[in-house]
């Protein structure tokens, strides 16, 4: 946790972000701000690029050029060993949950405490114990294998694994895709008591108008390799076609208005 | 080993005064309570003792920072007094950590569930080897139900053939595993020839006999050795990649789909294998008879100086139309138990990418296995026949 920081504190500061795979260019210098203890969602066409802004911030994709700073520290810049530190301070939750299979839950919720920690077995069971009645898993899921659960459970497994070392960051890909409605919403639900609970600042790229509603503080749109930031209030009006028809298309006005 | 790397500095080392008052007793919680300073507390928390049946306070409220796992060490600590006797009388921590307080408190008490009950014991160690026994059985069940399916389906094709039936894809499976694998299939061929003959050359040297390894060359590369070797390549390469194509297309609910269309999976996906097999693999174990030969006779006019025009004299005196005929009626036998071992194993396979890599596996382990096997009863058949 970091502290009482001020409100408006900049977590993540994307400056001139330029992303291309061979010819085609994914981002066209982009900026975002995302500040402390707010949850940004990110939402843009299939193939906009969001997964690789993503990547890119938490470094599993290394960006063309731009400057991308998370935490105060530059993540192009800094040494390995500095990287894992601010590894620490965040958790990433994949699109499948991407749950070691080889691993029973409690274990995969371990192996962060096992590699950065020197807590002894009996304190990490607790915490791992803890950590799942806060992503509102039974405890009997503890010693089951990711094979033996449901999509929604995995994904409540690996956000569970996401904070096991308690980040301050929080970076969520497509959390609700392949959900059902329920188990969507409940997970929103869950994000967002989460969220107010452990002060976290949550990072999420998502479809899902429903989530965007139940949870997102700014909504940030990647169009055409650009990146518009507003709220569900302001993006309806605004003149880009893809964006106004996103926000005002039948789904997304039902979901507004519910 | 496993110390935190140094870039994560606690700003402030978390700190536990236990202040006795008497009556009360007051413990002071003070600087990061953080992740980083658990492994420590938790040690300091478990080396508290407590009398017990007297108020207790709990105070947080000079924490620079707590997080969820300070929490959960000031909660445990709380519960801890409250199981001694004790009644907590005040639990405070700053009010921006309130919000944190509360998440966690809110879920179920659960110190003490065993995370490992799956322990290894002799219970499981007999509960597996039954499990195994029985897995292996139904194993067998299941491979001769397949075995009869397929028998059916491919006398059926070749007897009366269908429009399903495609002979491209016939054709193509025999280009697949006959003509793609026909440079490794003889480059370990002549290799093995090389090997046999020095070998033999080395042994017969000593009675003066070294003309007879182009016998011994020719009788066990034909009757053995050929087929042998050509059946086991072939199960590692095509035997694997039936169990690997037909599983994926279940992982991707290919096969449900040409269920769902009404197309036969047996027929479509297993017979023009099987048939495919059957074909290439004599044709495949003809060159390696061959090949293999040749890298005999390669080896005995270096070593042995005999000249060609010898070898084939010898090899011709050695061995009949009959003793390659024995060596190849085998190989249809050794495709079939491929095709179908490795497409049963493909049809087990379930919804997920790792079950694909266990089952190919298993595939090539099992066919080699039976290839081996079967092998050896066909030696006790020809000598029981006289052959």
């Amino acid at each position: 946790m970091g502290g009482n920081g001020g409100e408006d504190e900049v977590v993540i500061r994307i400056r001139g972000l330029v992303n291309a795979f061979g010819d085609s260019v994914i981002h066209d210098h982009i900026d975002l701000d995302v500040m402390k203890g707010e949850v940004l969602g990110v939402v843009g066409g299939s193939g906009s690029g969001k997964s690789v802004l993503l990547r890119s911030i938490i470094g599993l994709n290394r960006p063309v050029s731009g400057s991308i700073k998370v935490l105060g520290q530059e993540t192009a810049e800094i040494d390995n060993e500095n990287f894992r530190g601010l590894q620490l301070r965040w958790g990433v939750l994949f699109q499948e949950g991407a749950l070691f299979s080889s691993q029973t839950v409690a274990q995969n919720i371990q192996v962060p405490m096992r590699r950065w920690t020197r807590m002894n077995q009996p304190l990490m069971d607790e915490l791992t114990a803890m950590k799942l009645s806060l992503v509102g898993l039974p405890l009997d899921t503890a010693w089951k294998f990711p094979s033996e659960l449901s999509g929604g459970m995995k994904k409540r497994a690996g956000l569970a694994r996401a904070l096991a070392l308690d980040p301050e960051l929080l970076f969520l890909d497509e959390p609700t895709a392949g959900l059902d409605p329920i188990a969507g919403s409940q997970f929103d639900a869950l994000l967002r008591d989460l969220q107010q609970g452990l002060g976290l600042t949550v990072f999420m790229v998502t479809h899902d108008l429903d989530t965007l509603r139940a949870t997102a503080d700014r909504i940030a749109v990647l169009v055409e390799k650009k990146l518009t930031v507003g709220t569900l209030k302001t993006l309806p009006n605004d003149p880009d076609p893809w964006i106004h028809e996103y926000f005002s298309g039948v789904r997304g006005r039902a979901a507004l208005n519910a | 080993m496993r110390n935190l790397t140094p870039s994560v500095v606690v700003a402030s080392p978390a700190t536990l005064q236990v202040q006795d008052r008497g009556r009360v007793l007051r413990l002071v919680a003070g600087g990061d309570w953080i992740v980083a300073e658990a492994p420590r507390l938790d040690q300091i928390l478990l080396g508290l003792h407590f009398d017990g049946a007297r108020d207790a306070e709990i105070d947080g409220g000079a924490l620079e920072q707590l997080d969820g796992a300070g929490t959960w060490l000031l909660l445990r600590l709380k519960r801890g007094l409250e199981a001694a006797g004790s009644r907590v009388t005040q639990f405070i921590v700053p009010d921006r950590y309130r919000p944190l307080l509360e998440a966690i408190e809110r879920g179920e008490v659960a110190a003490a569930i065993d995370m490992h009950p799956r322990r290894p014991s002799i219970e499981n160690f007999l509960e597996r080897i039954g499990r195994a026994t029985y897995d292996a059985l139904r194993q067998g069940y299941d491979m001769l139900g397949f075995l009869g399916r397929v028998s059916v389906e491919t006398s059926e094709a070749i007897v009366a053939p269908r429009r399903e039936l495609s002979f491209a894809a016939l054709i193509h499976q025999i280009e697949e595993t006959g003509l793609t694998a026909l440079p490794i299939v003889g480059m370990l061929a002549f290799l093995l020839g090389v090997v046999l003959a020095y070998q033999g050359a080395d042994q017969l040297k000593r009675f003066n006999a070294q003309i007879y390894t182009i016998d011994f060359l020719g009788v066990g590369f034909m009757r053995e050795l050929g087929g042998l070797v050509t059946a086991i390549i072939v199960a590692g390469r095509s035997g694997s990649a039936f169990t690997a194509q037909i599983g994926t297309m279940r992982v991707n609910e290919e096969t449900d789909a040409m269920q769902t269309i009404g197309l036969n999976i047996a027929e479509m996906l297993v017979v023009p294998r099987v048939l495919g097999l059957m074909i290439a693999l004599p044709l495949l174990t003809f060159f390696a008879d061959v090949v293999g030969i040749i890298g005999g006779m390669v080896m005995t006019y270096f070593d042995l100086g005999i000249t060609i025009p010898a070898f084939m004299r010898e090899l011709e005196s050695a061995i009949t139309v009959r003793t390659l005929l024995v060596g190849l009626v085998k190989a249809p036998v050794f495709a079939f138990v491929i095709a179908l071992v490795g497409c049963f194993e493909g049809m087990r396979v379930e919804r997920n990418a790792a079950s694909v890599g266990k089952l190919t596996t298993r595939s090539v382990v099992e066919s080699i296995f039976l290839i081996i096997a079967l092998d050896a009863g066909f030696s006790i058949l020809f000598s029981v026949m006289g052959i």
